[in-house]
C-alpha cells in the first residue's frame, strides 16, 4: 500500500495557502470572490484549531445529530456475496445522509465570520435539505438552488427545505442538474458575498472547502476505523468503498483510512458520470480536477439515475489520490445499483440512498468476480438512506412491470 | 467585409489605449459574443465604425459562471451553431476591424487547449489581449507568461471587494489596461449605476497609469458618460447582446455604440 510516499506530510493532509493536492485543487474563481475564500480559509484555520469551536460542534453532531453512527455488520448480506460485508450507517444521521457532518461546521463558521445568511446547491436534494436544517438550526435565511430536473426527481426533498424555512429557486440554465445548480449558487454569492455564505455540498470548488469539507466529513472514518477495530478484532477492514458524487462522504471516510491503516480504498462513480474514470483534468467551478468534457474543453452533462451522483466532476483531492494510486476509481451503471438498492432492502431492511448504491452494487459486482476474494472484510460507506428515492424507484420499476 | 491579410491594428493593446487617452478621448469597449450568429463580423465592424476603442469577443463555453441571462444565452446560441475557439480565432483572422481584439473566455477552454498553442492562435489571429474572469492573480502567472511571449496582453479584473495592497498587485501583473468590476454581481444591465462603479475605478486609478475601464453593469449612454467622469472608459456587454438577441443587427448595434459614443464625447 501506498502509506509511505515519498512526500513528507500525510497523504489527506493539509493543501496549504494554495490548496493544491498535487496537480489538483487551486481557486479559479472571480476576482469578486478571492477575499471571500481568502476570509473563509482563514475563519476555518482559526475555527479548526479552536478547542472551543471542536467541542461546540462534536456536541452538536452528538446529540443534535445522533453521532457517532453506528457500523452494521451485514448477515445476510454477507452470506450471499461470501464477503464480510459492514455499512457505516450514515443513513441514521439526522436529515438521512451525511450531509448534515458538513452543515453543521459550515453553518457555525458563518456564524463565527459574522454572516447570517446561507445558500446552497444541491443535487439530490440531501445537501439542500441539511442546509436548511442548520439554517433553521442557527436562526439564518436560507437559500438553495436546485436544478430543475432535480426539483421534479426529488420533488419531496423541495417540500422538505420549504418546510425548513428555506427558498428553493429551480435553476433552468443549461443541464438544468447539479452542475447548473452550482454556476447559479456562485453567482448568487457575488452579489451577496458581504453578508451571506456559500454552503458548498461537497469536496468541490476553490480552496479552502475541498479541504475544509473533507476535514468535517473525517469523523466518518475517524468513527469507522475505530469501530471496525472493534468489530474485526483489532484489525482493518481489507477494502473501504464509499460512493463518489463530489466525493464528500468518500473523502470523509478515506481520510480515518489513508494515512492510518493498509486498507485499499474504492470510489464508486455513476457510469454516466465517471470523472476520474472517463474524464481528463481541466477546470470548473473553482477548482483544477478531473472533468468530463469535450476536445475544446466544453463540459459534457452527466447522466445518471441518482441526482447526487449526477456532476461531470469530482473534488481535487480524489483526482490527486486516483493519481498517487492510494484510492482506485471505478463506475458503477443504472442498472446494477437498481438492483443493488432492492437487494439491501430485501436482505438487511435497509432503504440504501441511489447515491450509496454505486457502492453496494461495486461490492455485488466484485464479489461476483472474484475481485473481491471471499471472506475479505468490505467496508461500505452508506451515505445516506433511500427514502427520497421511493417514489423514483417505484416509477421505474412499475414503468418495466 | 474583405478578406485581409494580416495587416492588423499595430502596437500592443496598452499602447492604443494609452494613445487613444493621450488624445483625450474616452475608451469605449463593446462586448459581443464569439459566433453569435452568421451575421457577427459585420456586428464587429459595425462596433468600429461606430466608435469602439477596442472589442472584447467572448469566446462561449458551456459553464459562464459570471455570466448573468443575457450572455448565457448568448453563449449557449453560439454553442448550438457549433462554434469553437479556434472557430472564433479563425474567424477573426479575416477581418481587420482597424481597433483591437481582446477576448474573454474561460480558463478551462484555455487550459485544454494548451496555453502556448492558444497564446499562438491568438496572436496570428490579430487578438491583442484575453480576459479569463476565472483566473485570478494566483492562478494566472503560467498562462500569463505564454500571454506575454505572444505580445497578448492579460487584462486583469479588480473588484468592488478587493482590498487595496491585492489592487496593487493586480495593477502590477496587469496588461493593456484594467479592468474594473464595475458592481458585486454577474454581468447583466442595471437600471441604476451601483456607487461602486466610479469608486472602484477612483481606488484602482490611484495604483496605477494603465487605462481603467469599467465593465458589468454599465448599460446606457448616461451611465457610461457618468463612469467616465472617473474612469478611462467602459466596457459594454449585456446591453448590446441583448439588442442583438433580439435581432438588432449591425446597424442597430452600431446605433446603440454610437449612442454610448456621443455620451462619452460629449461628457
Ligand atoms: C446520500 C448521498 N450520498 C452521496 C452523495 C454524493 O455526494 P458526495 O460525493 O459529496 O458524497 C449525495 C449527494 O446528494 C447524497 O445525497
Amino acid at each position: 500500500m501506498t502509506t509511505d510516499t515519498t512526500s513528507s506530510g500525510p497523504i489527506m493532509g493539509d493543501p496549504g495557502p494554495t490548496g493544491r493536492f498535487g496537480d489538483f485543487g487551486g481557486r479559479y474563481v472571480p476576482e469578486a470572490l478571492v477575499p471571500a475564500c481568502i476570509e473563509l480559509e482563514e475563519a476555518f484555520r482559526g475555527a479548526w484549531a479552536d478547542s472551543g469551536f471542536r467541542t461546540e460542534l462534536d456536541g452538536i453532531l452528538r446529540n443534535y445529530g445522533g453521532r457517532p453512527t453506528p457500523v452494521t455488520v451485514c448477515g445476510r448480506l454477507s452470506d450471499q456475496l461470501g464477503v464480510r460485508v459492514l455499512l457505516k450507517r450514515e443513513d441514521l444521521a439526522h436529515t438521512g445522509s451525511h450531509k448534515l457532518n458538513n452543515v453543521v461546521g459550515q453553518g457555525l463558521l458563518a456564524r463565527r465570520m459574522g454572516k447570517h445568511k446561507l445558500i446552497a446547491e444541491t443535487g439530490a436534494g440531501q445537501h439542500g435539505v441539511a442546509t436548511a436544517t442548520a439554517a433553521a438550526l442557527f436562526g439564518m435565511e436560507c437559500t438553495v438552488y436546485m436544478g430543475e430536473i432535480d426539483t421534479r426527481r426529488q420533488e419531496l426533498n423541495v417540500f422538505r427545505m420549504e418546510l425548513l424555512g428555506a427558498t428553493v429557486v429551480p435553476v433552468t440554465s443549461g443541464s438544468r442538474t447539479l452542475k447548473d445548480a452550482v454556476n447559479e449558487a456562485m453567482r448568487s454569492w457575488v452579489a451577496s458575498v458581504a453578508d451571506t455564505h456559500y454552503c458548498l455540498g461537497s469536496v468541490m470548488g476553490p480552496h479552502p472547502y475541498p479541504w475544509m469539507v473533507r476535514e468535517f466529513q473525517r469523523v466518518i472514518g475517524d468513527e469507522a476505523r475505530e469501530q471496525c477495530r472493534d468489530l474485526l478484532d483489532g484489525g482493518d477492514p481489507d477494502v473501504v468503498v464509499a460512493c463518489a458524487g463530489g466525493g464528500s462522504n468518500a473523502a470523509g471516510i478515506f481520510a480515518g483510512f489513508a494515512d492510518d491503516t493498509s486498507s485499499e480504498l474504492v470510489a464508486v462513480e455513476a457510469a454516466g458520470g465517471a470523472a476520474v474514470t472517463t474524464g481528463i483534468p481541466g477546470i470548473l467551478h473553482g477548482m483544477r480536477s478531473a472533468l468530463i468534457q469535450d476536445e475544446e474543453g466544453q463540459i459534457l452533462e452527466a447522466e445518471s439515475i441518482s441526482a447526487g451522483l449526477d456532476y461531470p466532476g469530482i473534488g481535487p483531492e480524489h483526482a490527486h489520490l486516483a493519481d498517487l494510486g492510494r484510492a482506485r476509481y471505478v463506475a458503477a451503471g443504472d442498472e446494477a445499483v437498481l438492483e443493488a438498492f432492492q437487494l439491501l432492502a430485501r436482505t438487511e431492511g435497509i432503504l440504501p440512498a441511489l447515491e450509496s448504491s454505486h457502492a453496494l452494487a461495486w461490492v455485488v459486482a466484485a464479489s461476483a468476480s472474484g475481485e473481491l476474494p471471499a471472506g475479505s472484510s468490505v467496508l461500505i460507506n452508506l451515505s445516506g438512506r433511500g427514502d427520497k428515492d421511493v417514489a423514483q424507484v417505484r416509477d421505474i420499476l412499475r414503468g418495466r412491470a | 467585409m474583405t478578406a485581409v491579410p494580416s495587416t492588423h491594428v499595430s502596437g500592443t493593446l496598452e499602447a492604443s489605449l494609452r494613445a487613444g487617452r493621450d488624445a483625450g478621448r474616452k475608451l469605449l469597449v463593446p462586448y459581443l459574443t464569439g459566433g453569435l450568429d452568421d451575421e457577427w463580423l459585420l456586428v464587429l465592424e459595425a462596433l468600429a465604425g461606430a466608435g469602439a476603442d477596442a472589442i472584447e469577443v467572448g469566446i462561449p463555453f458551456s459553464d459562464p459562471m459570471i455570466d448573468g441571462a443575457v450572455i448565457q444565452e448568448s453563449s449557449l446560441r453560439a454553442l448550438q451553431r457549433g462554434i469553437t475557439p479556434e472557430g472564433v480565432l479563425a474567424d477573426l483572422s479575416r477581418v481587420d476591424v482597424g481597433v483591437p481584439l481582446v477576448v474573454m473566455t474561460y480558463y478551462n477552454l484555455i487550459y485544454r487547449a494548451g496555453h502556448e498553442r492558444i497564446a499562438g492562435s491568438m496572436q496570428q489571429s490579430g487578438v491583442r489581449g484575453a480576459i479569463i474572469p476565472d483566473l485570478p492573480l494566483e492562478e494566472v502567472g503560467s498562462w500569463a507568461e505564454a500571454a506575454d511571449d505572444h505580445d497578448v496582453a492579460t487584462v486583469l479584473l479588480v473588484a468592488p471587494s478587493t482590498p487595496d495592497e491585492r489592487i496593487a498587485a493586480i495593477c502590477e501583473r496587469a496588461r493593456g489596461f484594467v479592468y474594473a468590476v464595475g458592481r458585486m454581481g454577474v454581468t447583466g444591465e442595471q437600471v441604476v449605476l451601483a456607487d461602486s462603479a466610479r469608486e472602484v475605478a477612483r481606488r484602482i486609478k490611484a495604483h496605477t497609469d494603465l487605462p481603467v475601464c469599467v465593465g458589468i453593469g454599465v448599460s446606457t449612454p448616461e451611465q457610461a458618460a457618468a463612469v467616465c467622469e472617473v474612469a478611462d472608459g467602459v466596457v459594454v456587454g449585456s446591453a448590446l447582446v441583448r439588442r442583438l438577441l433580439e435581432g438588432a443587427g449591425p446597424e442597430g448595434a452600431a446605433d446603440f455604440v454610437g449612442s454610448l459614443r456621443v455620451a462619452m464625447d460629449a461628457g
